[in-house]
């Protein structure tokens, strides 16, 4: 059985089938990144009752599925633009950032690149060095390369360490750049808007594993939660060997964010008895190595 | 009372800590103690969000003693399940000065409103402990409503609060739920001495639901049925007397056992051989659940 970490889901958004047909393909733990809802927030209790939701409920729906959970918790670029609202979520975030799965700040960056995206963005470069936690940076999807400099200007500006940040949605034009200055380089496979899995082969061909991960940021939009599993099967049929693959859509990601402490083999390999009282159903527990339990399916027109 | 129960709690605790945290840690602990008590509780939150980072997860594995040291200092205190940070959250919540009733329970609800998984479970189940228990019990009706199974068995589960506190309302809804979401009835404190007759017609109807969707019913289910089965409820007891599995016999019969009215005893009479052995004990409600739940 192969095993996969897919770095930023929406899961919020997806339904019981997709954690289903993500466990059966071997997806055994998710970051799922805060981020907006497709609409603007409109008070301060919508974000703390969705960071809640993030360290909460969805936590445990996963483990449900025997898949491990865990979260960023930031203030996304889209809604630092309304700057009353966003004082008040960056005095929220300490009190989520201590949370248990919490595995980076994020995810943050900019959108429109405007003067309060920065401001919260170099506010929240601070608070993940005060906390000591690593970064996911959203980069924009207009104005893509120059974003993505910026963030890394940023970054850098602030004494973090490439090693502890991880630059998001990058595509051909930005990846160069992104492990020259060793940063790490996160690839989203979204259909239409983002990347295709077969210029991800090319990708990993051309600059091989180092740094370089893969994940699905499916969300509310058409999107695709096996995209880690399906880019996998993808670059073994084009020949890239199985360790450059786990490297990627694996070993990568799990270096990159087990800097926080808080996201170990561990926990999905060997979880502590505790976790398994309270984390999974009885009979679907994930214990070490086992397949997780998926309903197998009958006449599908029949529910019981 | 309650006062002195909290001191007890506090000083088992300390025990309990002291010996399987290193001294590190402890120091840790102690100073985020204090940290309960200053006026910027910004580190105190921050500090009950690290526990387990500081202590671990590893099982408390309290021993006989401790735990009969428990149940004598706070009777239905049962921390037999309990991980080392759940206690030392607890230990740290014990320590937030209590004088200001108005600040203890802002505190407190700031807790809950920003918990994750973990502390919310660490937090209904300490509910036992704390002060102003009659302030608790809106608190505890919630966690009887979460979704997160652990979160509801943190009060349903081993805990004298909902027992001594909720009203007849949330109580029923409390039983019933460990039957819909499909865990023990077993460790739910006080669930004889709180029977009551609605409660015995919401179980009815809901075994009647679960008969007519083709679904098992648990046997748990009778034990808080046969103290005041009416007609229709002993009609039920029959049937599942005719129609049970073993196990729903047993239960069955226990329930008609514990029915005072005449009509049970005349029931019983049709499966002598079941009702000697209920009789003598040797099957009870406890052994008819860990049958049932596995």
């Amino acid at each position: 059985m192969p095993r996969f970490i897919d770095p930023h889901v929406h899961a919020v958004s997806r339904t019981t089938d997709d954690y289903q047909a993500m466990a059966a393909a071997g997806i055994v733990a998710i970051i799922e990144p805060a981020f907006w809802l497709g609409q603007p927030r409109t008070n301060v209790g919508s974000f703390q009752d969705y960071f809640s939701t993030l360290v909460g409920f969805e936590r445990f729906r996963a483990g449900q599925f025997g898949i491990r959970h865990y979260c960023a918790i930031g203030l996304n670029a889209k809604e630092a633009n309304n700057e009353a609202l966003a004082e008040q979520v960056m005095e929220l975030l300490p009190l989520y950032l201590a949370k248990e799965g919490v595995v980076a700040v994020g995810e943050i960056g900019y959108d429109d690149m405007t003067a309060a995206e920065e401001k919260y963005f170099h506010l929240q470069l601070e608070l993940a060095k005060e906390v000591d936690l690593p970064v996911m940076v959203h980069t924009p999807h207009r104005n893509k390369k120059v974003g993505t400099s910026r963030s890394m200007d940023l970054c850098e500006e602030h004494g973090i360490a490439p090693s502890k940040v991880v630059i998001d949605h990058n595509n051909e034009e930005t990846v160069q750049e992104v492990l020259d200055r060793g940063f790490w380089a996160a690839f989203t496979i979204y259909p239409h808007t983002k990347m295709g899995n077969e210029r991800m082969v090319e990708i990993v061909k051309k600059y091989g594993p180092e740094r370089i991960i893969v994940d699905s940021a499916a969300d509310w939009g058409v999107s695709d939660p096996l995209a880690v599993p399906k880019t996998a099967q993808l670059m073994l049929q084009h020949g890239i060997p199985q360790e450059h693959v786990d490297a990627v859509c694996y070993h990568n990601a799990l270096a990159a964010y087990s800097q926080s402490g808080q996201f170990n083999e561990e926990d999905w390999l060997n979880p502590p008895p505790i976790d398994q009282r309270l984390l999974y159903e009885g009979s679907s527990v994930l214990r070490g190595g086992q397949t997780p339990r998926v309903d197998q399916p009958g006449d599908p027109t029949i529910i019981r | 009372m309650v006062e002195q129960a909290a001191a007890q709690a506090r000083q088992l605790l300390d025990t309990w800590l002291n010996s399987r945290l290193s001294s590190d840690v402890l120091s840790w602990l102690q100073q985020s103690m204090s940290s309960a008590a200053s006026k910027s509780r910004h580190s105190f939150f921050l500090a009950f969000g690290m526990v387990p980072r500081k202590t671990g997860k590893g099982d408390l594995g309290l021993t006989a003693e401790e735990l009969a040291a428990a149940e004598k200092a706070r009777p239905g205190w049962n921390p037999a399940g309990w991980s080392i940070d759940q206690a030392a959250r607890t230990r740290l919540v014990l320590a937030v000065p209590e004088n200001n009733v108005n600040n203890y329970l802002e505190t407190l609800d700031k807790l809950f409103n920003a918990g994750d998984m973990g502390e919310l479970v660490a937090l209904y189940q300490m509910l036992p402990l704390l002060p102003y228990p009659e302030s608790h019990k809106l608190r505890a009706a919630e966690g009887v409503r979460s979704n997160i199974k652990a979160v509801f068995c943190a009060v349903a589960h081993g805990n004298p609060y909902p027992s001594e506190q909720l009203d007849e309302g949330a109580w029923n809804q409390m039983v019933l739920k460990c039957l819909f979401i499909g865990v023990p009835l077993a460790p739910v404190i006080g669930l004889d001495a709180r029977a009551n007759p609605r409660l015995m017609r919401m179980l009815c109807d809901y075994a009647h639901e679960r008969w007519a969707a083709g679904r098992p019913v648990s046997p748990e289910l009778w034990r808080c049925v046969g103290p005041f089965a009416d007609k229709a409820a002993l009609a039920d007891l029959r049937h599942v007397l005719q129609e049970g599995n073993e196990l729903e016999r047993k239960a069955a019969a226990l329930a008609l056992t514990a029915c005072p009215a005449p009509e049970a005893a005349d029931i019983l009479k049709g499966w002598p051989e079941l009702a000697e052995q209920a009789a003598r004990g040797e099957f009870t409600w406890d052994t008819i659940a860990q049958a049932a739940n596995g």
